[in-house]
Formats: structure tokens, sequence, C-alpha cells
């Protein structure tokens, strides 16, 4: 069967050069780059061209990227370390958009066990989160603010820079989850005014299992690891010196080819999206169109259940997705729409579509063209609740 | 053809599944999550929990074929739980895994099926089913008499048991466990479940109180004269025939024989005073036959290890039957099963009133 593969936004394939520089590095640079000898050399400098790679992806200083076991470790790192080197200050507040992914949402819930108190912003219907929002949130001991960059459900950007200054104006960091904008879209560290950003390698061709948080100088972050001095005493253990050499690579390439690769992919997914639309009576778009990454919608389909549809998409050979999977693997009802204020069917009807390098028109048009079976099928055989 | 095959994670799914694969048919596997399954609220589940999840996944893997895993939690929540805590909270004693086959795994389950464009489902059922010359459907008991499962399958419509498919009902249970072992299928020794799968600790009282507080309302245990003997805690905790835990101090050994969700009365008495000859049972099936209006001999099961007892039965209005058996059977429980036999051929079955 021919695969389409539409759930980018999940993990993407790793690029050939990633791979073949991973090898070289697993391979023949098997040094421990604290180690002082020539073995421990080499090593070092896979890590230090990475960060330069990485460093450069965002308009950042290399010294100020900090590598972790991906985006889920980014996070914690943030909003903990930096909420534990203000607690002495008195701080006790974090806030978070209601539409962040369970990395942040879950770091905030384990701070409220500990006595912080939370604040979730409310988002509009667009999925935007409104900068009055934020305004009316802050305290004066309010230590973090955490927003993404771009939603991975839905793909809406926030406008970061705006609610960065927000929180600077009252005294409180800003950290934002750029997970699912990094190689997407251009992302200048400096221009969106954050003190601290979350980057995962696999979401841009990269490996996982490797990941970065950059943090801004003169921002304390306090260590979750403790033990040597990688990473600037900020990130304890023998660095994953394969997946950050890996890293560096992807970042590289995706900073290379950005707004070319960005552009194509826009038209494809505009053309995915306008053919859903046209094909499928009942269909509608969640979340902004506009300011969205270049690769992802996010569709309802009325009186269809999303779960059934990824399946029947995937027996065609189609991988889709939905929001998040619970621990067993079945679909939840997406907390992003729900945040967005629609109702408990169509947070349950909605597919996320997310592309990337390999897709073509032709395969775009392929799914076009089997959706409107499947979704009359299933809709076909909706009943009404069972018998009690 | 293409062939969804529901999967417990248990071993007798998963030798269904490996069978119809084996057979050439496109296997889709379903695994139905029931409850919620996150850390902190795993307070149930001895079936398909994570563990069971994980089994299914890895025999669809070891064969190659498709497996999913579906989201039934409010379904499940809506048709099987609520019954069964309804049921109890009447002062009955409820049968879930009857209605789980008819009201989910051969209706939600079936209906996703055919959304993937599978006409059957299948699952690890000890049951035959056939259909006949004149195209009726039966449903017989499984070639292992000690596993038969037909009791729990008696409501299937006739459209349901033409959807169903139950791969491992001429086999007996040793001979699955020796299918298993062939198809080096991982689950081979994974012991049976015993419990009803949401109850795993068999408590069946605290879940229904958990369920409904209002439920444990204090009432009068009684002989049959109306004496009160003593107090209990709520009728959800008694069923018909029960002996222990009535916490009354007496000569003979004392037995639930009635009890009375509207008064809150729990009658209690000798053991000969449980045994009755008569029973009728609402929203009856007829399978084999059209309702009866005539009585007809037959052999009915009024619980899952009841040996079948001869007798005749009968339609009444409504969709309802009498069935009257040839000797008194003990412990007729309202909310279980009678399910009716002409040998190995279920004839119907319903709900004992």
């Amino acid at each position: 069967m021919q695969r389409i593969y539409l759930d980018h936004n999940a993990t993407t394939p790793l690029l050939p050069a990633v791979l073949d520089r991973m090898t070289v590095v697993l391979r023949d640079q098997f040094g421990n780059p604290s180690s002082v000898h020539h073995f421990g050399q080499q090593a070092k400098s896979a890590i230090d061209e990475a960060r330069t790679d990485v460093a450069n992806l965002i308009g950042a200083e290399p010294s100020e990227v900090l590598f972790t076991s991906g985006g889920t470790e980014a996070d914690n790192i943030a909003i903990r370390g930096a909420t534990e080197a203000l607690e002495a200050a008195g701080k006790r507040h974090v806030i978070a958009s209601a539409i962040e992914h369970e990395a942040v949402l879950n770091t905030l819930k384990a701070l409220s066990k500990r006595g912080w108190r939370t604040t979730l912003l409310p988002v509009e219907q667009t999925g935007i989160v409104a900068p009055a929002a934020l305004r009316a949130a802050l305290t004066d001991d309010t230590a973090v603010v955490s927003v993404m960059h771009a939603n991975n459900e839905i793909g809406t950007v926030q406008p970061i820079a705006e609610l960065a200054m927000a929180a600077r104006e009252r005294g409180a960091l800003f950290h934002t989850d750029a997970v699912q904008s990094a190689g997407k879209i251009a992302i200048d560290v400096k221009a969106l005014g954050v003190d601290m950003l979350s980057l995962s390698a696999h979401k841009f061709y990269g490996p996982k299992g490797a990941g970065a948080l950059w943090v801004r100088r003169g921002v304390r972050v306090l260590p979750l690891l403790t033990g040597g001095r990688q990473e600037r005493s900020r990130r304890a253990g023998t660095e994953n010196v394969a997946g950050i050499a890996g890293m560096g690579v992807a970042a590289r390439a995706a900073a290379k080819k950005l707004t070319e690769e960005g552009r194509r992919l826009a038209a494809l997914r505009d053309r995915l999206e306008a053919g859903i639309l046209r094909a499928v009576p009942g269909t509608a778009v969640n979340g902004a169109v506009e300011p969205r990454v270049p690769n992802t919608t996010n569709i309802s389909f009325d009186r269809v259940e999303a779960e059934s549809l990824l399946i029947a998409l995937d027996l065609e050979g189609i991988a889709v997705s939905t929001g998040s999977a619970c621990s067993s693997g079945t679909l939840e009802p997406s907390h992003v729409l729900k945040a967005m204020g629609f109702n408990a069917h169509r947070t349950q009807n909605s597919i996320r579509f997310s592309l990337g390098a390999a897709n073509t028109e032709a395969e775009i048009d392929r799914v076009v063209a089997v959706l409107p079976a499947i979704v009359e099928k299933l809709r076909s055989l909706t009943r009404t609740p069972a018998r009690a | 053809m293409r062939v969804v095959i529901a999967m417990s994670g248990g071993v007798d799914s998963s030798v269904a599944a490996a069978l119809l694969a084996e057979q050439g048919h496109d296997v889709i596997g379903l695994s139905m999550q029931l409850y919620d399954q996150r850390a902190g609220e795993q307070t149930w589940g001895s079936c398909c929990t994570l563990d069971d999840l994980q089994d299914a996944r890895r025999v669809a893997a070891h064969i190659g074929f498709p497996h999913y895993i579906v989201n039934f939690e409010r379904q499940f929540r809506d048709t099987v739980i609520s019954n069964f805590v309804q049921e109890y909270a009447s002062g009955r004693t409820p049968l879930p895994c009857a209605h789980c086959n008819s009201d989910l795994k051969f209706s939600t389950l079936l209906d996703r099926a055919r959304g993937l464009g599978a006409e059957h489902v299948a699952t690890g059922h000890y049951a035959r089913v056939e259909q006949r010359p004149d195209g009726r459907w039966l449903l017989k008991r499984s070639a292992d008499s000690d596993k038969d499962q037909s009791y729990f399958l008696f409501s299937l419509t006739q459209d349901q048991l033409a959807r169903a498919v139950f791969p491992v009902g001429t086999l007996t249970k040793p001979e699955v466990r020796e299918q298993a072992r062939r198809l080096g299928l991982a689950v081979a020794e994974k012991p049976d479940s015993q419990e009803i799968c949401f109850i795993p600790d068999g408590d069946y009282a605290a879940f229904v109180e958990r369920k409904q507080p209002a439920v444990a309302r204090t009432g009068a245990i009684v002989d049959q004269s109306g004496r009160e003997l003593g107090v209990h805690g709520g009728v959800h905790r008694f069923t018909i025939g029960q002996r222990k835990g009535l916490g009354i101090a007496s000569t003979i050994p004392l037995y639930v024989l009635n009890i009375d969700a509207d008064s809150g009365a729990v009658t209690v008495g000798a053991r000969d005073a449980l045994e009755q000859t008569r029973l009728t049972a609402s929203q009856v099936n007829w399978v084999s036959i059209d309702a009866p209006p005539a009585p007809v001999g037959v052999r009915a099961q009024i619980r899952h290890r009841h040996k079948a007892a001869s007798g005749a039965v009968r339609a009444l209005p409504d969709g309802r039957a009498e069935m009257i058996f040839d000797e008194p059977q003990p412990a007729i429980t309202p909310g279980q099963a009678v399910v009716f036999y002409d040998g190995e051929i279920v004839v119907g079955g319903g709900w004992i009133e």
C-alpha cells in the first residue's frame, strides 16, 4: 500500500543528512565530551557545532542554548527551573494559555500542588490569546508566563511579541514553547522579546530524544537534574552527542530552506483545505486561518467521530491525527478545541492534517478523492445513543 | 471478508483473531477502552487494562494485522454501568456481560466496524452461530460445555447474529490454549479473567455506592412473617439466595428470599423457601422460533452456572414470557437472564422479573 503521511506535527522522518551525521558520531566520535583528550574534544566539538546551528535557527547566541532530551524537558526546565529560582523573591504565580501542550499544563498542575497559584488564559474562538487577557491576569508576584508560539493541533500562531512585552512590563519572565513553529516559520528570539524558548529536534526532521531550551543570558533557571557540570551546570549528565549533532544538522537544513519550503507547504495545505471543504459537506476549519504555521490544518467533520475517521483513513493508508492521545492510545476530546469554545461534538469530530517535506500534490489529491466516500459511509452508520 | 475482532487482550479473543487471519480474512483488531485509565484513577479494571491493551497490540503485531483502541467510555457508562447500578438500586441482580454484548459489542462496535467496511464482528466468545436452511440464524452452545457463553448472548437479534463470528466456539479451552501456543501468542498461558471486568476487587456494593451514594439507605431484615430480625445498609448489598453477610444469628441457615427496594425490606428464610417453579421474564428475545403462544418444552438456565432445568415456556403479551419448571428451582433472581434451550440450540431468553 502506498502510504501518505500527514502527521508531521506528531513527528517527522529523519533527514538523510541527519542520519549520516548521527551514524558518524555514533560509530566514530564516541568520546565523552567532558574528557580532556582527543576523543573527548571530538565529541565536544560536535556539540559546539550543533549549538551554533540551533542558535542560528532562532537568532540566538550559541552560549544561550541548552540541550535537553526534547521539548517536554525544555518546557519543564523553563517553568520549574525559573519558578524555583524566583521562589526566594516571593513570586508564587504562574500563567499559561489554556491550549498549551500537556508538557506545560501538567507542569503547572504539579506547581499548583506545591502551593503556586496558576492561571490558564482563555483563548478566543480563533485560538488566539488576547494580550488584554494576559494583562488582566498578571500580578506583581507572577514569576513566569508560558504561551506557545504555534499550537500543535490547529497551527495558529500567537502574538508572542505583544504578550512577552506585557509580561515584561509586570516583571514576569516569558517562556514560549516553539516546538511546533521551529523549522516551519522564521523565529528571532530578540524580535519576539521572550526570555526562554523550547525546541524539539524530531519535529523538524531531527532525531527523537533531542531538544533544546534557549535561555536569554542573565535569566536564572535552577537545574532539574543535578550532577556533573554539563550544559553550564544547568543539565547534568553525559550528553546525547549523536542526537545533538543530528539536531544541529536538522536545524541548519531547516533554516536554509525555511521560506521556500514554507511557501510550498502552505500551497499544498491550502489545496487540501479547499479540496476537503469543497468535496465534503459539513466541514469547517478550526481556528484562525492566519497567522498559522504553513503545514497545518484542523478540520471538523459534522456527524462523524474523529476516532472512526482516523482509523478508516489509516486503513486507506492515510496517516492523520486528532489532538492528544491518552495513555492507552485512544483519543480524548481536544482540550484545545474545548478552550476555543466548541461544543462536545466538535471537540470529537475534528482531524488534524499536518504536512511535511515528502508530501506531493498527487498525495493531497488522493486524500481529497477518498474522503467523501469514507465520511459518507461513517455518517450513514451514525445512530442515536444505544438503548439503556 | 473484512472482519473486526473485538480484542480484550485475553487468550480467547487473541486466538480468535489469529485464526481468522490465518484463514485469510482481512482482520482489523479493535480494543475497547471502557473506563478511564489515567494514573490516580485506576480503581478498577481487570480486563482491558493498559496491560491487556498492550497484550492485544502485541498479538496484532505478531500476526500482522492492524489494531486500534477505541474509546467507548461514554457508551459503556451510559449503557452497561448505568444499568448495573440501577438494577442493584432496584433490588435486582444485574448481568452486565449480556448488556455489554448486545448494547456495546454488537451495536456500537458493530456500527464502527461497518464504518470501516467490515460487515462482521468477531469475538472470543464460546458459542456458535449457524444459519438454518430457511435463513434463520441460530445461536448454539459452545463445543466446550464448561466454558459455554451462549447464556450471555441470548439477546442478540437475527441481524446481530448474522454479523457475529465466534471463531473459538467450536473449540474447547485446552484446544484454544494449544492453538495459542502453536501460533506463538504471548498470551497462551494468561489466566482467565474471573470477576466482572470493571470491578476487579469483586466489591459490587462499594462500586454501586460510589456511583450512586443515595443507594446506601438502611432497611430492615425481616422473616417471612414480617418480623424484624435486624437492619442492613442498603438493598444493593443483597442478591436472592445470598447466605453470607446477613449479620443475623439463627439456628438454621438463612437465605435472602426477597428484596423490596421501595420499602427497603430484605426478607430472609430457610433454604426450601427459596425454591420456585414459575418465573416470568420481560424483553424476551426469541431466537430459534417465533414467540410461542402455547407452552413448548425447553430446558431453562437461570444463571451462568445453573444447569438448565426442564419445563415449558410460553409467550405473554408485551414481549414477556412465562416459564414453568418441572421441578422447583432455587434462587430465581430478578435481573438475571433466563435462557431457554432446545438441546444445544438457544430458543430464546429474557430478563427475569
